[in-house]
């Protein structure tokens, strides 16, 4: 569990991050979203003292942060950032290995650990291991900068903007990943997007961020239908609000009972994809059913709409 | 229009032949050797025919022919290289029979020097060459080697007894006890003023990077002593110098005087510091910030910071500023035998002095080939480092 307490940083009279609070539970995906310049990055960076805090505090599992030097707080902290930071001049496996060596494990265990992530991550530990970055494309480069900040088996994952250069299909595939990770590894995921869909597909929490202060922190949903601020309804976008809602739901958390008629929809698809796939058909009831095809219930018109209401 | 471009059947090599016409026109104008009857006399001109045997005189001339036929006509580079290393192979051969056969027996006074065709002919060549290997695209592993392998012979060649007989070898067969010596000492200066430079310039690149209000003063400072010149800047360390072995008598013995190696060495320091530092500081401004702060973030102290993601980082372009302080030192080093600073340069001066031009050529041709070799050298450390990064 992460609390930040009244956390704020001021540059030259000018202050960036006004008086933030909020608590981060352990195994949860949070996402920071805000304009260009709301302070995302510093918030972020204040919870492992690349910025240091002008005032307030930040707990992590109770503990001060400041109780221990910046460096050795940080090796517990996974980050990730735009553009992959990796280092050039060393291969993939160095890059990967880089906490773990700080650390002082063993070659043979930052080995194994190497050739684990690598796996996780698809890249063929053979292929991949010695390589260089700059031979990698620009998916597997990022794919290389998550598992180094993942190396050391951090309870705590940040990331700024870690898709931000990745085209939409590959970025899809690295947002299943990270929800994976989370999934295998329990790792509690600060994240920092500008893209709302992103924020809304992984985040458990949203934070919203404009001009240093929070406005809002909150389940996506309540996002959507109890905005605390005109901004956060700008930000979240009326024009498709009732699909972003719909989008937050599966076809299997909204399945009546019984098998109904019509076209058939995955129980993982979520109701916005169910949705479409009715307007398409031209159907007005589906049967949802498990990836291997088993039945799990059916869903009509009326039912999936009810979902893109405010209740 | 560009080599790529050029249609495959064009006839003629440009430069090919620009350096053909101007080597056939040297031979058939310009005397290849001059004979001397002693060190300080004007030389009688010779051509290559009536210098060499006719043997190997014509042997040359059909080599040099061939060069000649190559740079105009021939397009594949590992040809024209073939036929350039020939065609300086038959000069060199032609000036040390020539040097045999104009020397009477047991005549030790009598100097063959090399005539102005000789050198334009192998510079010629020389450039024939360079071309071909630049054509070739060597890897720096394949450059290095090249050099060695142009040294060996070279060596081998000298030591062979063939060339004996020209005047550039009767000064060395004089000098050559002093020559070792002078050749060491030179690049001693020449590499001990380098290293106290890196020494120094490293952490003050470091420093200037890290605390941009000091660069424009250091830098602005260190660009002022590169635009005084050496003999000046000799000049003003005389003083200082001199009353500092003359107060610390420690100072003295440590051979620190106004005159000799002292002034010399800390000149070049001066000098090669703004390349260092200069280099330093942009090579670190080259380096990605992306790296720099993911080092940070994953728990790097500042020290790992700089010496294992930013110095490395920056390493090529500190080596390029390396580079260029090794030539330049290895050239402004002959300056400093004026002020008893030793080195190749004494020969230089001597020669000077003398009018004895074959005892500045022992001194600045040694000189001219370590400068060389050096960039060679260097040039292929930086392509290396460079390529493992990027
Ligand atoms: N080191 C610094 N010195 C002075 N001002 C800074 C510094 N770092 C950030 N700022 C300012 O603080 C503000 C917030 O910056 P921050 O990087 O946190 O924004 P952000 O929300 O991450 O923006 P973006 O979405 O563009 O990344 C900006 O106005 C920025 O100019
Ligand atoms: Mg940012």
């Amino acid at each position: 569990m992460i609390t930040v307490e009244n956390l704020s940083k001021v540059y030259d009279g000018t202050t960036v991050v006004d008086a933030v609070s909020m608590v981060i539970e352990k195994n949860t995906t949070t996402v920071i979203v805000g304009t260009s310049g709301s302070g995302k990055s510093t918030l972020l960076r204040m919870i492992n003292r690349l910025v240091e805090p002008t005032g307030g505090r930040v707990l992590i599992e109770g503990r001060d942060t400041r109780e221990e030097p910046a460096h050795l707080l940080r090796r517990r902290i996974g980050y990730a950032i735009q553009g992959h930071g990796l280092f050039p001049h060393r291969t993939v496996a160095e890059n990967i290995g880089t906490v773990p060596q700080l650390l002082g494990w063993s070659a043979a265990r930052i080995q194994a650990r190497v050739e684990e992530l690598l796996q996780v991550f698809q890249l063929d530990p053979k292929a991949y291991a010695d390589a260089m970055p700059h031979e990698l494309s620009g998916g597997q480069q990022q794919r290389v900068g998550v598992a180094r900040a993942l190396a050391a088996e951090p309870a705590v994952l940040l990331m700024d903007e870690p898709f931000g250069a990745l085209d939409p299909i590959i970025r899809a595939k690295a947002q299943e990943d990270l929800l994976e990770i989370r999934r295998r590894f329990g790792t509690t995921i600060v994240l920092v997007t500008h893209d709302m869909d992103e924020a809304f597909h992984l985040g458990d929490r949203v934070a919203v961020m404009s001009g240093g202060r929070l406005l809002q922190y909150d389940r996506p949903a309540r996002l959507l239908t109890q905005p605390a601020d005109p901004f956060v309804a700008r930000m979240t976008g009326m024009g498709d609000r009732a699909m972003r809602l719909l989008s937050l739901t599966t076809a299997g958390e909204a399945a009546l009972p019984g098998r109904g008629s019509g076209p058939a929809v995955t129980a993982s698809a979520s109701l916005r994809e169910a949705l479409s796939e009715l307007v398409w058909q031209g159907a007005d009831s589906a049967q949802v059913v498990d990836a291997d095809g088993t039945a799990r219930g059916h869903l009509t018109l009326d039912a999936i709409l009810r979902h893109g209401r405010p209740s | 229009m560009t080599e790529a471009t050029l249609p495959r059947t064009a006839r003629f090599d440009r430069l090919g032949t620009l350096l053909g016409v101007t080597g056939v026109a040297a031979l058939a104008g310009l005397s290849f050797v001059l004979v001397k009857a002693n060190r300080i006399v004007p030389g009688i001109p010779r051509s290559l025919l009536e210098a060499a045997p006719p043997l190997a005189g014509w042997a040359c001339l059909a080599c040099l022919a061939l060069a000649a036929t190559a740079a105009l006509f021939v397009f594949n580079a590992r040809l024209r290289l073939g036929a350039a290393l020939l065609g300086i192979g038959a000069l060199l051969l032609a000036l040390g029979a020539a040097g045999d056969a104009l020397t009477p027996l047991g005549n030790r006074v009598v100097r063959i020097s090399a005539g102005p065709a000789f050198w334009v002919v192998l510079v010629c060549l020389g450039l024939m060459a360079t071309d071909a290997i630049t054509r070739m695209r060597p890897g720096p592993a394949r450059r290095v080697l090249w050099l060695a392998g142009f040294i060996a012979v070279a060596v081998l060649a000298l030591k062979s007894g063939r060339f004996d007989h020209l005047s550039v070898m009767r000064e060395y067969a004089v000098n050559a006890e002093r020559f070792s010596r002078e050749l060491l000492r030179h690049v001693l200066l020449a590499a001990g003023s380098l290293g106290a430079a890196a020494l120094a310039g490293l952490p003050l690149g470091i420093a200037c990077y890290r605390v941009p209000r000091i660069r424009e003063a250091i830098l602005g400072a260190l660009n002022v002593i590169q635009t005084i010149p050496a003999i000046a800047l000799f000049g003003i360390l005389m003083a200082p110098l001199g009353a500092l072995a003359a107060a610390v008598p420690l100072a003295g013995r440590l051979g620190i005087r106004g005159i000799g190696a002292a002034p010399a060495v800390v000149a070049l320091f001066l000098y090669s510091l703004l390349p260092i530092v200069a280099n330093t500081v942009q090579g670190l401004r080259r380096v990605s910030r992306q790296a720099v702060e993911a080092a940070r973030g994953m728990g790097m102290t500042p020290g790992q910071v700089l010496l294992r993601v930013e110095m490395p980082l920056a390493l090529p372009v500190i080596v390029t500023g390396v580079r260029v302080v090794l030539v330049q030192n290895i050239g402004m080093v002959t300056v400093a035998a004026l002020i008893g600073g030793g080195g190749l340069g004494t020969f230089v001066f001597q020669g000077i002095g003398q009018t004895a031009i074959d005892l500045v050529l022992l001194g600045a041709i040694p000189i001219v080939a370590l400068a060389f070799s050096a960039a060679v050298v260097l040039d292929a450390l930086v392509e290396v480092m460079d390529r493992v990064k990027q």
